[in-house]
């Protein structure tokens, strides 16, 4: 059957030749190129520009600034639109602007007929500014007396919410005689996604209509932010999204396609093509949210975790992007993997500064609380003296967990076995008293972390998602989704499961991997981890209903009732005895050219989802540390996986490869940096230090398959999870090693050495 | 697309000569891994190239009658690591430059460039500097040897005037016939990196293979330029081959250097890797020398 | 101020005016329309632009198109066979579920030619290394390394050099 196969990519072999285009393939000839111009203050007013001698460079053709776009706010994170304004996400930023509020930020921009000229020009614009104090960290940002970045937020406090699981107060709960208090800081840092293709657009005008082509992972809401920083119409923006290199939550971000967009309009709807460098897209794009944990834990000596206390305050950069979104999901998370007997409390601040602004990022502030979360967990068993794989076991979620607040309930579950086969992978037992007394430079440990994680944002937001099926003269069919192909292999997923659902074998579906939005259905795009979940159901019901007129047009062709015919191998059969009655083909050809009765088969469905459910899993990893030269060499590593039924095996392997990759770089290496005025100091890729080749070991993955009852084939989350719990499980057996806690990421040569000399290691 | 104002390929050493004594502004490219590089970041947008890429006297790695090893500055670091002469004699400057970039700059990055820049992260610095190697230099009016220590005027800046081309980079039979070396690279990653430090340690064994005969040791990223401990150096050698060697090597080596503190690495963390990688890269090359340090 | 080279590319000669400030990658793209080259980061960081000049790996942002004349320079679309046929590399990975987003795979591909023309025999770690100027951040490399692994080893069977 197609769903559970290991089907090869149904895009591989364009991406192994030179056919699949990407954004930047597609620019025609004579496109004119944009070059942004970045502020080189972190925070303040632009004043006035002096643009002669940029003007004077031959190929430029125009330079707007932030005096000329039009004086409006929008919004630009990749949420569905909401039609109550009190949910709807905020609008701080315009085209360009003119408060600065980043380094780098948007201040002016450049048209100019070659890449040259345009960073010339840039080069030699003067820009005059009113110089604020730039704020770097949360503790900045919320100190008294502190520049408000934004007018209406003086504090600097972007958001607040809280919480609370239980009842009385944790101070009260941990009075109780014998308990082991935890009171102590988590620190995650700034990260940023490093898709291989940088954020790209172009864009042009077909009349009065603007074309934005773009490597975008939401194509239907970058129409629509686009029309809103316009001012437009949105049915008057059409986006178009090709083969994109790599997304990781950065492009489910309305980026720079505004912009393009306004800048074609000045110059007479000429192609105008806007692709950052590797550095713009590292300082002036979206990163993960830095977020600072402050943790306070109760526990019983018998290993019961009665009550704790959560307070995180997320580095939300510059403008507002997901905003709060992200630290509330981290705090959820908090909630949900564990359970205490009285009273968890949670508050949770996002805080303007004037470093790169926060937004989506594979896994969605879950990462930062995991780590937060599974360290507090080993902190904990190693003050009680309990084995941390114990410990989880005892306290985590259990089956049937369902959320106080969004009522979403944990039904297929995997959770504990996702620990007892990592366990058996990694020989947890043996290893852990193995390396329990050791000395000398080199010294190794085990280490582990769980994690749990929504699938799609319901009932948070609006999960809607559409498919369309059109049967071909052939009897093949195409398959055209609003959901999008970012390299995860959603568009082979869906291949497998049309397959599934209408009869019709893999090699004669064709799944339309461009979206564009004038032609394909809608959906909110690739995000969270929800398309095989959400978009998944509308493909199912669409090809139920396809399947249903194809049947419907069998039973006038063959005169039987349709209730008795099904489809299977590209032949309408009896259902009964299987016994082939017509094939595709022939149905397809009569109903495309019957002078009698012709009729074009098609399906569309949009879903909206309502639903809801929890993957889980678990990381083990063995490392070796080398003391004296602070460094960490991970020797064995495994992630198990509770993601339901899996679609497609070995694209599930490989999803998870690389969110371990994305992982073993959070725990570490990659930090970015900035200095005290807000300058960044290491946006390239030399630098910025992503894993390579020589930096990964083998990874090695596992799953437990239990059919979710929600999922449309039995499917739930995978897409964000891989990327979770990695760097937690590393830091434990760091501590698992030499007995030292560091909790900060990344776990660098350099704080490692700090930390190894201050406990006399050194 | 680089912004470069005007571009002469040489077609040889005079050539090139002639083009920077006509262009008192040119800058030179060889491999391009370093030039184009700033010229993208806008350090030398507009500049005026003189090209010395593929210019065939500059290419490869031969030995002289008297065991002289010549390297042609503009040899691309694979085809020195590959190189029969080097692997048999300088294995020290194959592995080194092996540890620059990855392999694809390693086809592009030329040693002359890597030397010429002058930075303290070079990766073939500190084992040149351990092989005493010395630089040729041709100018308007004839050439010139400087050897590599004298060559560093201050971090990024050399003595190469303005229109001289280094045409070869020497080293002796005397300074690597009998010696064992080993290059460490320390860096965040283990490729695609700029080292946070390197060290570098040649040595020669007294005829029983347990004294040291003579000894260089040398860092990149320790001080502003490559250097050499040569007091350090002075102290260990008759020494025997017993821990007390590696101590001495290590707590001289922290009294020479002078590395700084910059948001890639704090002075203490560097002062730690010097010490622990002058231990780890003597124990490589007395063993590469025949020897063993025992304890 | 446009100079002609000449130069061979995907094993046909070509001759082209180019402007001297042009990189191979630009040339590449630009006026060739081999859009198999990725531009990833402009700076030799990424090698998603990697192609072979002579038959070795180069990043082609960080190269001067001046300096291909007279040199043979292939990219993926040069691969194909007569009949359109995949090189067995480009199987290797559609096989071993080694692509995912796709943008770093040309890069890949060639540098996996220049590493199979070899002809040798290389274990994991080794692979590790060779393929180390390439980032991606889709796989972790793991499926990479197995395309690379069987296709190494299929080919040292093949021609068998140590």
């Amino acid at each position: 059957m197609a769903v559970g196969d290991k089907m090869k990519r149904v895009d591989a072999y364009e991406k192994v030749t030179c056919g699949a285009k990407y954004t930047s393939d597609l620019a025609p000839q004579g496109t004119l190129i944009a070059k942004v111009v970045r502020s080189t203050i972190a925070n303040g007013l632009v004043k006035s520009f002096d643009l002669a001698e940029a003007l004077k460079v031959p190929g430029v053709v125009k330079i707007v600034t932030c005096f000329d776009v039009p004086d409006i706010c929008f919004p630009t994170s990749g949420h569905p639109w909401s039609v109550e304004e009190a949910h709807q996400d905020v609008a701080d930023r315009k085209l360009l602007n003119r408060r600065v509020r980043i380094y780098g930020d948007d201040i002016a921009a450049v048209v100019a007929e070659d890449e040259v000229a345009a960073a010339k020009a840039a080069r030699l614009i003067r820009v005059e500014y009113e110089e604020y104090e730039p704020v770097i960290t949360v503790e900045q940002a919320m100190a008294e007396g502190a520049p408000a970045i934004h007018e209406e937020k003086p504090d600097n406090v972007l958001a607040h919410s809280s919480f609370k699981v239980g009842s009385g107060e944790f101070s009260k709960a941990a009075e109780e005689p014998g308990l082991c208090v935890l009171d102590t800081y988590y620190d995650t840092q700034t990260v940023q996604h490093c898709h291989i293709e940088v954020p790209v657009s172009f864009a042009y005008m077909e009349h009065d209509k603007i074309v934005v082509v773009s490597s975008t992972q939401i194509p239907h809401i970058v129409r629509r932010v686009t029309g809103q920083a316009l001012g437009v119409p949105w049915g008057k923006v059409r986006v178009i999204k090709p083969y994109i290199g790599g997304g990781f939550g950065n492009k489910q971000e309305v980026l720079f396609e505004p912009l393009n967009a306004f800048l074609t309009t000045q110059v007479g709807g000429r192609p105008v093509k806007l692709e950052l460098t590797r550095e713009e897209t590292l300082a002036c794009t979206r990163v993960r949210h830095a977020i600072r944990f402050h943790i306070q834990a109760a526990v019983r000596k018998d290993g019961r975790l009665v009550a704790r206390k959560f307070t995180a305050w997320s580095n939300q950069g510059g403008y507002a992007s997901h905003g709060h979104a992200i630290v509330a999901n981290a705090a959820n998370m908090f909630k949900q993997l564990y359970q205490d007997e009285k009273v968890l409390e949670s508050e949770a601040y996002t805080v303007y500064t004037n470093i790169a602004s926060g937004g989506a990022m594979r896994g969605y502030g879950i990462p930062q609380s995991d780590f937060a979360t599974e360290c507090m967990i080993d902190d904990l068993a190693a003050m009680i003296g309990m084995d941390p794989l114990e410990f989880r076991l005892k306290n985590c979620m259990q089956e049937g967990y369902e959320d106080p607040h969004t009522h979403v309930v944990f039904l297929s579950y995997g959770l504990k076995q996702c620990m007892e086969k990592g366990r058996d992978a990694i020989r947890w037992e043996e290893k852990r008293r193995a390396y329990e007394n050791q000395t000398g430079p080199v010294r190794r440990g085990v280490g582990m972390a769980i994690f749990c994680y929504k699938t799609g944002v319901y009932p948070i937001s609006l999960e809607t998602a559409s498919c369309r099926m059109i049967l071909n003269q052939d009897g093949s069919i195409q398959v055209q989704m609003g959901a999008t192909e970012i390299g995860q292999g959603a568009d082979t997923v869906f291949t497998q499961m049309a397959a599934q659902s209408t009869g019709i074998t893999e090699d004669r579906i064709y799944i339309q991997t461009v979206q564009d939005t004038d032609v394909t259905p809608f959906d909110t795009g690739a995000y969270a981890s929800r398309q095989t979940y959400v978009s998944g159901k509308a493909l199912k019901k669409t090809g139920t209903l396809l399947k249903e007129r194809i049947l419907s047009y069998a039973s006038y062709l063959l005169n039987m009732s349709a209730q008795v015919l099904d489809i299977e191998n590209n032949l309408v059969v009896e259902a009964e005895s299987r016994k082939p009655l017509l094939s595709m083909e022939e149905l397809a050809t009569e109903a495309f050219y019957s002078l009698d009765q012709a009729v074009h088969i098609t399906a569309e469905v949009s879903n909206q989802c309502k639903e809801n459910t929890f993957s889980s899993g678990a990381c083990f990893a063995e490392i070796e540390v080398d003391i004296p030269l602070g460094k960490i060499r991970v020797l064995n590593i495994i992630n198990v996986h509770d993601s339901g039924t899996l679609i497609n095996p070995k694209l599930a392997e490989a999803q998870v490869h690389g969110g371990m990759s994305m992982g073993l770089g959070y725990a570490l290496s990659e930090q970015l940096l900035y200095d005290k005025s807000g300058r960044p100091l290491n946006d390239n890729l030399l630098d910025y230090k992503l894993p390579t080749a020589m930096d990964t070991p083998d990874l090695h993955v596992d799953f437990v398959e239990i059919a979710d009852p929600t999922g449309p084939f039995g499917n739930k989350a995978l897409g964000e999870p891989p990327a979770i719990p990695v760097a937690p499980a590393i830091r434990n057996a760091l501590l698992h090693a030499t007995g030292v806690a560091v909790n900060s990421l990344p776990l660098e040569p350099q704080k490692l050495v700090e930390h190894f000399k201050k406990a006399g290691l050194i | 697309m680089y912004d470069i104002d005007k571009y002469v390929q040489a077609a040889d050493v005079d050539d090139a000569v002639r083009a920077l004594t006509a262009d008192p502004k040119a800058v030179i490219i060889s491999g391009g891994s370093d030039v184009l590089i700033k010229i993208r970041e806008g350090k030398l947008a507009g500049c005026s190239l003189v090209s010395i890429h593929g210019i065939r006297e500059l290419d490869g790695v031969k030995m002289e009658e008297d065991g002289t090893v010549v390297i042609g500055p503009c040899t691309v670091f694979s085809h020195i690591t590959n190189n029969e002469i080097v692997r048999k004699h300088i294995p020290i400057l194959g592995d080194a430059v092996d540890q620059a970039g990855g392999p694809q700059l390693r086809n592009i990055g030329t040693i002359g460039g890597n030397v010429c820049n002058g930075v303290t992260s070079a990766d073939s610095a500190s084992s040149l500097l351990t092989l005493n190697a010395v630089l040729k230099l041709c100018g308007p009016s004839g050439s010139r040897l400087v050897p590599l220590e004298e060559f560093y005027a201050g971090p990024g800046r050399t003595v190469r005037e303005h229109d001289e081309v280094l045409t070869e980079i020497r080293i002796t039979k005397d300074n690597y016939e009998g010696f064992g070396g080993h290059y460490i690279k320390y860096g965040k990653r283990q490729a695609m990196e700029i080292a946070t430090l390197g060290c570098a340690v040649q040595v020669k064994l007294g005829e029983e293979k347990n004294t040291v005969e003579d000894l260089r040791l040398a860092y990149g990223v320790a001080a502003p330029t490559p250097i050499r401990c040569r007091r350090t150096e002075e102290t260990v050698k008759g020494m025997p081959l017993t821990p007390k060697l590696a101590d001495m090597l290590a707590e001289g080596a922290l009294k020479e250097v002078m590395p700084r503190s910059s948001w890639r690495a704090s002075r203490e963390f560097r002062l730690q890797l010097v010490e622990e990688l002058a231990r780890r890269a003597l124990a490589q090359a007395v063993c590469n020398a025949g020897g063993e340090i025992h304890a | 101020m446009l100079n002609v080279i000449k130069m061979k590319v995907n094993g046909k000669e070509v001759e082209l005016a180019v402007d001297p400030r042009e990189s191979l990658l630009d040339t590449l793209r630009d006026r060739l329309g081999l859009t198999s080259v990725k531009r990833g980061c402009e700076v030799g960081e990424c090698g998603a632009c990697t192609v072979l000049v002579d038959g070795e790996a180069i990043d082609s942002c960080i190269y001067l198109t001046m300096w291909a004349q007279g040199r043979s320079v292939l990219t993926v679309e040069g691969l194909k066979g007569p009949n359109g046929e995949l090189s067995p590399i480009q199987q290797a990975f559609i096989d071993e579920a080694a692509v995912q987003c796709g943008f770093c795979t040309p890069g890949l591909i060639m540098s996996a030619v220049e590493i199979v023309g070899t002809g040798k025999r290389y274990n994991r770690e080794e692979l590790r290394k060779l393929i180390s100027g390439h980032l991606c951040r889709c796989t972790g490399y793991e499926n990479i390394l197995n395309a690379m692994e069987r296709i190494v080893e299929e080919t040292y069977r093949a021609v068998g050099k140590e």
